[in-house]
């Protein structure tokens, strides 16, 4: 007798857990029943990446960055799998160098980043980068892994939390991602992963007024209308490309801070 | 002349310590009749005038231009001449020579410029003489010196300029908040249609005098008067690559909504409601220095006013104290007079604004003060207030006021201060007090927002950028990156 499988279910990533949509729902994709995020999943979303944020962006930026190594440690060990759901290894290996890359940028941001302004009177002032807080990603269509951690990657690495919507053709590579985060030591809530329909989910993260800023450059032909709700509560709005590399895309999610101090005895 | 008291043995002093009026001359101004809109070099008649008027006085000044969307248009065309036919391709060197000519005229000029601000604004000419003429300047010296240094600055990014910028100002610091935008963007390699608010266009202006005596390419630098209008017709404008908007949040989030799908750069500086936190251990006085100035100087029409005052609870009692007996020596009156500290309401509209907040602070329940003073009888005026007895949910406490309110709010902890501070959509700026270094930056560091003046308030300068997080809009003038908005990148 042969044995019978165990088959995985498809579920979302929201606060650290892997939740059914509330809705029920699922639908299929690459021959699979995965969930079918609902708004109220985004919002939920939403919800625990607004909790998570802060002690995120309190850590030091060695430990950020020493954790978001972990990820990449954690998708190595998984290149198999990743293989199967990807365009296939090269494209793992390119997913897992640019983690590490990333990862590396915790800690030189600011120094990049920032300054010290030479401002014409007796006060000290320096401008530091700060993470804007919770930033909404739409994950490009292909490639499903690099396309993924392309965009996730700069908002993570700058101290932000994201919640983000995965390939809706081939999502499996998310939910394989989800895992790895799941088993890494990215505190839950940090990156919150939902499957489901972009024409659904997108519009509600865009015109979520706790959401900071939002990367549509998955958007396609929705993106003026996104755009326009996105004004509602004056987001940051980006148009990541799907195959990118620079410490620039993590500045689109940065603030900065200016603190003036007088110099005196 | 006060009358010496010389009863007595004792020294002889002052009866009354009454100023004398200081008033600055307007001879220095010389006013046309009416002014045209400032296109590619060239001052072109519009259709429609309008009459601008002194806030103080509430007597006319000047006929100023309604500029159409056609008027706008020829502008846009002029600006996007410039850049194709020279202006771009000047070397940076040229670029920044003519920069650093703007910034020595204005120098030059500033007298007669700042005499203006207060004419047409209604800032006592302390400040415009002090902070925004002298600001100014500096910005065009600064931002000189960048435009031959771009590579350096983004190394690696081969920055090019954007093209067009169009630019939209507000009327609280008018010719400085030209130098803001025009600056960073004509060093930057970029054409621009500029302007200014409604009720505030004569020094801009005056300005496209300074920009001939500097023999400016024609069409570099456009200047289009009018009102919201005009403003929108140039946000509209398909062949503008770039709008840079100070103002409201309303109309900030109107023009980011407007723009959606055009592909168009896009910065906001926006409102704000910003937090100035008092902790007891703080220098005192210095601190009721801070806060006056903070809420206080130019009438509060400052976008980072420290509109909430967050006193500790065990300095609550002792620094109100302070704060109302301070206020007892402001002197408001005419903007020209040189003692004067609080100058003209801008507008009759924004008069009743601030009328409208401070009666629905009295409604729910705050307890205002004013001190004794005599307001002119002609022209916008309002005494300083505070408010104490606030609750958060007031709405003194949550909207932008823009005039010179301050609500006073309460707090027990550092945590607790962070908490309330942070309560608000906005985030442009935030204030702290204290003599503890460590919680300054404790404090620096959790305050969302994109200024913090710790035992300071209200200081600027070109070389420090300034911006806000949240609701009070992207992108940051001054400094280094004050630059990016105006360029794009080849990677």
């Amino acid at each position: 007798m042969t044995r019978l499988p165990v088959k995985k279910t498809y579920k979302l990533f929201v606060g650290g857990a892997f939740p059914r949509s509330e809705s029920g729902r699922t639908y299929e994709a690459e021959g699979q029943n995965v969930a079918r995020a609902s708004r109220k999943d985004v919002r939920d979303a939403v919800r625990a990446a607004r909790a998570a944020q802060p002690g995120w962006a309190a850590a030091t930026a060695y430990n950020r960055g020493q954790v978001l190594y972990r990820l990449a440690e954690m998708v190595e060990a998984r290149i198999p799998e990743f293989a199967e759901l990807s365009t296939g290894r090269d494209e793992v290996e390119r997913a897992i160098d640019r983690i590490v890359w990333y990862a590396g940028w915790a800690d030189k941001l600011a120094q990049v980043i920032g300054s010290s302004n030479p401002v014409a009177g007796p006060y000290f002032n320096f401008t530091v980068p700060e993470p804007t807080g919770v930033v909404g990603v739409l994950a490009p269509d292909d490639p499903p892994l690099l396309g993924l951690v392309t965009r996730v990657l700069p908002p993570l690495v700058g101290g932000n939390a994201v919640v983000a919507v995965a390939s809706e053709q081939r999502p499996l590579a998310a939910i394989e991602l989800a895992e790895a985060i799941a088993t890494s030591d990215v505190p839950g809530g940090v990156v919150n992963l939902l499957t489901g329909f972009r024409a659904e989910l997108a519009p509600v993260l865009a015109s979520h007024m706790d959401v900071n800023a939002i990367d549509i450059g998955a958007a396609n032909g929705a993106a003026p209308e996104l755009e326009k709700l996105a004004a509602e509560n004056v987001k940051r709005v980006i148009h990541g490309a799907a195959d990118a590399q620079s410490p620039w895309e993590i500045a689109g999610f940065l603030e900065l801070k200016t603190v003036w101090h007088p110099i005196g005895q | 002349m006060a009358e010496l008291d010389r009863t007595g043995g004792a020294p002889a002093v002052p009866a009354d310590w009454t100023y004398a009026p200081a008033p600055e001359s307007k001879d220095i101004v010389t006013l046309r009749e009416r002014y045209g809109l400032f296109i590619g070099g060239e001052w072109v008649e519009p259709a429609e005038t309008f009459e601008t008027i002194s806030p103080s006085s509430e007597e006319p000044l000047a006929l100023v231009g309604q500029a159409s969307a056609d008027d706008v248009g020829r502008a846009v065309a002029a600006a996007r001449t410039a850049f194709a036919d020279g202006w771009s391709a000047l070397p940076g060197s040229e670029r920044a020579k003519y920069l650093f000519r703007i910034a020595r005229i204005l120098q030059e000029r500033a007298r007669e410029l700042a005499v203006l601000e207060s004419m047409n604004g209604g800032k006592p000419i302390k400040e415009s003489r002090d902070v925004d003429l002298p600001l100014a300047a500096a910005h065009f010296f600064y931002y000189a010196g960048w435009a031959d240094k771009l590579e350096y600055a983004f190394p690696n990014r081969k920055p090019k300029p954007v093209g067009v910028a169009g630019q939209v100002i507000p009327w609280n610091f008018p010719l400085l908040m030209l130098a803001w935008k025009i600056a960073p963007a004509l060093a930057a390699g970029n054409t621009v249609v500029l302007k200014p608010a409604e009720t505030t266009p004569l020094t801009a202006l005056l300005f496209c005098d300074v920009l001939r005596q500097a023999e400016l390419p024609p069409g570099v630098v456009n200047i289009v008067t009018g009102d919201g209008r005009t403003g929108a017709a140039l946000v509209d404008h398909p062949d503008v690559d770039k709008i840079a908007f100070t103002g409201s949040t309303e109309v900030g989030k109107a023009i980011q909504r407007q723009l959606a799908g055009s592909g168009k750069k896009l910065t906001l500086e926006l409102g704000g409601k910003a937090a100035n936190i008092v902790f007891d251990d703080c220098a005192l006085d210095q601190a009721v220095e801070g806060i006056v100035n903070g809420i206080y100087f130019n009438q509060g029409h400052v976008c980072c006013a420290g509109s909430r005052l967050f006193a500790q609870e065990s300095i609550y009692e002792p620094l109100v104290d302070k704060l109302k007996r301070r206020l007892e020596t402001l002197r408001v009156g005419d903007p020209l007079d040189k003692n004067t500290d609080v100058g003209a309401i801008n507008s009759a509209m924004q008069l009743e604004k601030i009328r409208e907040l401070v009666e629905s602070g009295r409604e729910e329940g705050a307890e205002i003060y004013q001190p004794p003073c005599r307001l002119p009888e002609k022209g916008y005026w309002f005494a300083p207030t505070v408010f104490t007895n606030v609750a958060q949910s007031y709405r003194i406490a949550q909207e932008e006021i823009f005039g010179p309110v301050l609500s006073v709010l309460t707090f027990r902890t550092p945590e607790e201060a962070i908490e309330k501070a942070n309560n608000t959509p906005y985030g442009l700026s935030a204030g702290v007090w204290t003599e503890k270094g460590s919680r300054i930056l404790w404090m620096a560091q959790r305050l969302r927002a994109g200024v913090v003046w710790a035992n300071t308030y209200n200081r600027f300068d070109p070389a420090s950028p300034f911006g806000g997080y949240k609701e009070s809009g992207f992108g940051r003038e001054g400094g280094l990156h004050g630059l990016e908005p105006y360029l794009r990148f080849d990677e």
